[in-house]
């Protein structure tokens, strides 16, 4: 390390950040001369790593204090020895609001996904992709998202992958205490209002849970949908995420009361394979399941790359010209 | 982009509301039924955040069916409103209620009233009231044709040309509107008035 003696005649700003924490303090230092030892290697641009020596006067930089609060004793520079107040860092930032309200944003999954569920005559048909997105980044193309909360009800997953789990398996529970504590099934009516219950409850506190009950119960076929901001519709089509406006239009353009299952399950996988080509949060492989009144039977996973070959098959182009080799003499 | 409003007329009183669930773009529902009747002779029209609207509404009709069941009578529509805006108040500094309300009532002693509630706990007796978007649209055309002791039929009218006008100057217009009604037989529904069916 050089001991370098220098004037500094220029209103500069310092930014000292230590080894340990990010924490910014700025200093101005004009027409000072200032013994410091300064390590050369670290010199860039207008960041030093400096420690003053004890001889020299005692600066007073409180009056240029940042509004951030006092770290601990780690860094020697401006402490006199007594500790400071305890403390947590603060991003590097100066709107730490807008920086608050961002980092929320960023951690609040926007419901990439594009799941579907309809009532028809025989029973209800769900239908889900398999795509996890963060951002533009792909992270899983198998998710399964379409829960199997007990025999005879599904939960289809949108918004946070871990809060859809968690609470449709916590459904599954009281469902199941339900039933023993009553000797019936409980209705698809109550599973939804007491999960709509629960969300409610955590309204506000960051949950990202978009997701429909389907089931069979002594009424016939049930559909409701459910979300975090504790609202709760009844209904016999819905489509949640971020391709379901794609899914809609495809879903509500075929859609008949008197389907069979397999014009159903095709009108599903149809919706959903559109909604992937278009939207770019969507895709992996198509499933289709059926909730009939002996419960829920997986129908089918196409890979939706292969179902757009299924769908709208090669065309061998046609040739206008071709080269032919030619005759050598 | 919710839209619900009401009228008094001649021994009775009239609620109006949209019936769309919306969220951002999607429209997830046109039939939904935003008029709860709260008990015999008491109807509630409810606009606002989805999770509150359900979950206020069904708090305040089981407690009004409480009242009556631990009292042996129903609630008067000035008392129901009343207990309405206390909880409104109460749970205003801590976890509001973003719930607007048009409380629409038949005493046998005072006839029908209308009351107007917010989310933040104002309580106004009123002839009529609006809340919404629509509320811009319907606030003026009630006040221009709007007299005391209208019959059902030209309240009627008149709600038709307020959801006409809704109908033609609100951007985001909603599809269809229920029209819920409530005179001394009692709260019931009165008829629909749709564009599209779900």
């Amino acid at each position: 390390m050089n001991r370098v003696k220098y004037r500094i005649s220029w209103f500069i700003v310092v930014q000292e950040i230590t080894s340990s924490n990010t924490v910014v303090r700025t200093f101005f230092l004009l027409n000072q001369r200032v013994n410091d030892l300064v390590d050369i290697s670290q010199l860039k641009g207008f960041r030093f790593e400096f420690s003053l020596s004890v001889e020299i006067m005692k600066l007073d930089f409180s009056g240029l204090e940042s509004s951030a609060p006092l770290y601990g004793g780690s860094n020697e520079l401006l402490s006199d020895g007594f500790s400071a107040a305890p403390s947590f860092d603060l991003p590097v930032t100066s709107d730490f609001d807008g920086f608050q309200k961002n980092s929320i944003q960023m951690v609040k999954p926007a419901k990439g996904t594009t799941t579907l569920a309809f009532i028809f005559k025989e029973g209800v048909m769900v239908a889900a992709d398999s795509r996890a997105s963060m951002g533009g980044y792909i992270s899983s193309q198998s998710v399964k998202k379409i829960i199997e909360i007990n025999p005879y009800m599904l939960g289809t997953m949108a918004g946070g992958a871990a809060d859809c789990q968690f609470w449709h398996r916590n459904l599954g529970i009281k469902c199941r205490l339900h039933e023993l504590a009553n000797k019936r099934r409980i209705s698809v009516t109550g599973a939804s209002k007491l999960l709509a219950n629960i969300l409610y409850s955590y309204r506000g506190m960051g949950l990202s849970v978009g997701t429909m009950i389907a089931g069979w119960d002594e009424k016939g076929p049930g559909l409701y949908y459910v979300d975090s901001e504790g609202g709760r519709l009844k209904g016999t089509k819905f489509s949640v995420g971020s391709g379901s406006p794609y899914a809609y239009g495809v879903l509500d353009s075929g859609y008949k009361y008197d389907l069979t299952v397999d014009e159903a399950a095709e009108l599903a996988r149809r919706a959903i394979y559109h909604a992937t080509f278009r939207d770019g949060a969507s895709g992996g492989v198509a499933s289709v399941y059926h909730v009939g009144p002996n419960g829920w039977t997986k129908l089918s996973g196409d890979d939706v790359g292969e179902l757009h070959y299924s769908y709208y098959p090669v065309e061998p182009a046609i040739v206008e010209q071709e080269m032919t080799e030619a005759v050598v003499a | 982009m919710e839209c619900v409003f009401g009228m008094v007329g001649k021994g009775f009183a009239l609620v109006v509301a949209d019936t769309s669930a919306v969220n951002s773009i999607l429209v997830h529902k046109s039939n939904e039924d935003k008029i709860m009747v709260l008990d015999s002779h008491k109807l509630m029209g409810a606009s606002g955040e989805a999770g509150d609207r359900a979950q206020f509404t069904e708090y305040v009709q089981k407690n009004v069916a409480l009242y009556q069941y631990r009292n042996g009578i129903p609630l008067t529509t000035k008392a129901a409103a009343n207990f309405m805006r206390g909880e409104l108040a109460t749970a205003l500094r801590k976890n509001p209620y973003m719930v607007n309300i048009v409380l629409a009532g038949f005493d046998r002693d005072t006839g029908p009233s209308l009351y107007f509630i917010d989310y933040i706990a104002t309580l106004h007796k009123v002839d009529k009231a609006a809340f919404g978007y629509g509320s811009y649209f319907a606030l003026s055309m009630m006040d221009r044709h709007y007299h005391q002791d209208m019959t059902v039929d030209e309240a009627i009218r008149l709600a038709e040309q307020c959801i006409e006008e809704i109908r033609s100057r609100l951007v985001v217009a909603p599809q269809n509107f229920v029209i819920k009604i409530v005179d001394e037989d009692g709260a019931r529904e009165h008829s629909w008035r749709r564009t599209t069916r779900d």
